[in-house]
């Protein structure tokens, strides 16, 4: 019998089981995430695009997205200064109680974020720990859009700091005794050496918590006061047009902050397959 | 004997610059991390442990506990079968399109909770695709537990696949293939030969998957209604009280959730500590 040769959708293989994991794998994925996804999208354009542009253009969504994006940022960039300290630290230094700080750095990811969010605002409140001496000061964190920040550098620094452990540990250090004995300071090597063998790394890092940023909602809404206009996030929008049944309206801000996801997502996949191209 | 004082290398920091970054990084630590987990605890201890404890046993804490456990112990197995299958036919197969589907299965991780919440009102609540029928059918899955648990499988979703897929790719299918060939059957091979080769990473994938399937509020924010003693999760049951000004109340149930979450880290260091070589060593979120 002759065989035919058709292209294969999978090479051969001993095992058994292809056919109904794989099955069992894409029906799960479109039940639960790729069709809601579909639901979504579709969704806010039986408003016409006019009526979705009108959506995502009023005042007060404006002032959330540019609430959202900039408190992001912001709260990104401190994590990727401070989160660069502490992954250094971690990874160069030795002292007591270094694995305790250690383990702390995945709190965030580990801490439901309501948890978070009611125990930054107690603490930054005016008579909280540290809003208190900070309100003696004239300096008001809780219930502003430094609130946001605060709740937003909380939540991000653990992308920072992870993503650049295992790179930092890595770092060859020959490059640096060249340059040391070369008569290059200490300064000079981390600016010239260490800074641009870690930059890919610290830029993807400062990515995924600004990415992570933008769409936190509960450890953000206790501590924000959720002023309209002034403090109120991008996802609490979302909430409050649920609550108003505006579900076009809704939807067409989560379209909006989905396609922010998507097109992190592809940043992210890129800047990483960067990242290990050249390592 | 070794010297007590061992001389500077030159990629050492100076003794100086060590003494400034490591107090920069231990006090932001403390600011950021430390305070807001000591905040808990000492809020929900304000006025002893009699309030704290009372603010625990009353029936809408109590309520909100069971379904938690619920919500957990029906979304983690769920996404522990997926995560299995999953990493079964992506590590010991090739077939075109895998990278795309590994993609697709990390897409929940970025997408906002309230998103993910969203999505699911948009088809199941009154003014969504199948509201009207679900209506007309007297089933409820929005405000209600079937909308929780999907929201929670919805943002749990990539937890144990993600730790499954690299460690068995690295593995490869030889030992597989040995069994299959020796006469084993495709489960038993399973189950003998896979099974115990990823066993710590299966755990370690299900510790943080329950740890966010408990402790989820965005996304269950937005399907459950907040109905008291109903469709309250501990997440939930804190807001209520918090926004109720029972700041004993929220935090004792606040304390609950961190010491979960400080159970997660301790287990979990304890497993990369121990373990490290059989949960793909350096794989970090």
């Amino acid at each position: 019998m002759a065989t035919l040769v058709l292209p294969r959708f999978r090479s051969r293989s001993a095992l058994p089981g292809f056919g109904l994991s794989f099955a069992f794998t894409l029906f799960y994925l479109s039940a639960v995430v790729l069709i809601p996804l579909a639901a979504l999208i579709i969704r806010p354009w039986e408003l016409g695009f006019d009526g979705f542009w009108r959506e995502i253009t009023q005042p007060r969504v404006l002032a959330a997205l540019r609430l959202s994006f900039g408190a992001s940022a912001i709260a990104a960039l401190i994590n990727s200064v401070f989160g660069l300290i502490v992954a250094w630290v971690l990874v160069r230094y030795r002292f007591p109680g270094k694995r305790i700080i250690d383990a702390l750095v995945d709190l965030p990811f580990a801490l439901p974020t309501a948890v978070a969010g009611i125990a930054l605002s107690a603490l930054y409140a005016g008579n909280g720990w540290i809003g208190g001496p900070l309100s003696h000061a004239g300096i008001k964190i809780a219930y502003t859009p430094y609130g946001v920040m605060v709740a937003l550098v909380f939540i991000g620094l653990p992308f920072v700091v992870r993503t650049l452990q295992p790179v930092l540990a890595d770092l060859s250090r020959d490059a640096e005794e060249a340059a040391a004995t070369l008569g290059a300071t200490r300064m000079q090597t981390f600016r010239r050496v260490i800074l641009p063998s870690l930059a890919p790394t610290l830029l993807t890092g400062t990515a995924m918590a600004f990415a992570r940023a933008v769409g936190e909602y509960g450890s953000v809404i206790f501590i924000a006061g959720n002023l309209p206009m002034v403090s109120e996030i991008t996802p609490l929008l979302i909430i409050i047009k649920l609550q108003e049944y505006d579900y076009a309206g809704a939807a067409a801000i989560g379209v909006v902050m989905l396609a922010v996801s998507f097109f992190f997502l592809f940043a992210l996949n890129a800047l990483q397959a960067y990242v290990s191209s050249r390592r | 004997m070794k010297p007590i004082i061992r001389p500077r290398s030159a990629t050492d920091d100076h003794p100086l610059t060590k003494i400034v970054l490591s107090t920069i990084a231990i006090v932001f630590i403390a600011l950021f991390l430390f305070m807001p987990l000591l905040t808990v605890f000492s809020e929900a201890l304000a006025r002893g442990w009699q309030m704290a404890r009372d603010a625990l046993i009353e029936p809408d804490a109590l309520a909100a506990i069971r379904l938690t456990l619920i919500v957990a112990a029906i979304a983690v197995p769920l996404n522990v079968v997926f995560g299995l299958a999953a990493s079964w036919c992506i590590a010991k197969f090739d077939f075109k399109g895998k990278n795309f589907l590994i993609t697709l299965i990390d897409l929940p991780f970025s997408v906002s909770p309230v998103v993910s919440g969203l999505v699911y009102v948009l088809i199941f609540g009154l003014q969504g695709w199948m509201g009207q029928w679900l209506r007309d059918n007297d089933i409820k899955i929005i405000f209600a537990l079937p909308g929780i648990v999907l929201a929670t499988v919805f943002v749990t979703f990539p937890f144990v696949a993600r730790e499954l897929i690299p460690l068995m790719t690295d593995q490869g299918r030889d030992e597989e293939e040995a069994a299959v060939s020796l006469g084993a059957s495709g489960f038993s091979t399973f189950l003998r030969v896979t099974l115990p080769n990823i066993k710590w990473a299966l755990l370690y994938g299900v510790l943080l998957c329950n740890a966010r399937a408990m402790g989820e509020f965005g996304a269950v924010s937005v399907v459950s209604g907040h109905i008291r003693g109903l469709t309250n999760t501990m997440p939930l049951h804190v807001e209520v009280l918090y926004n109720d000004y029972q700041y004993v109340g929220a935090f004792a149930v606040a304390s609950v959730l961190a010491l979960l979450a400080l159970a997660t880290l301790g287990i979990k260091s304890l497993l990369e500590w121990r373990f490290a070589d059989e949960i793909a060593a350096g794989h970090h979120h």
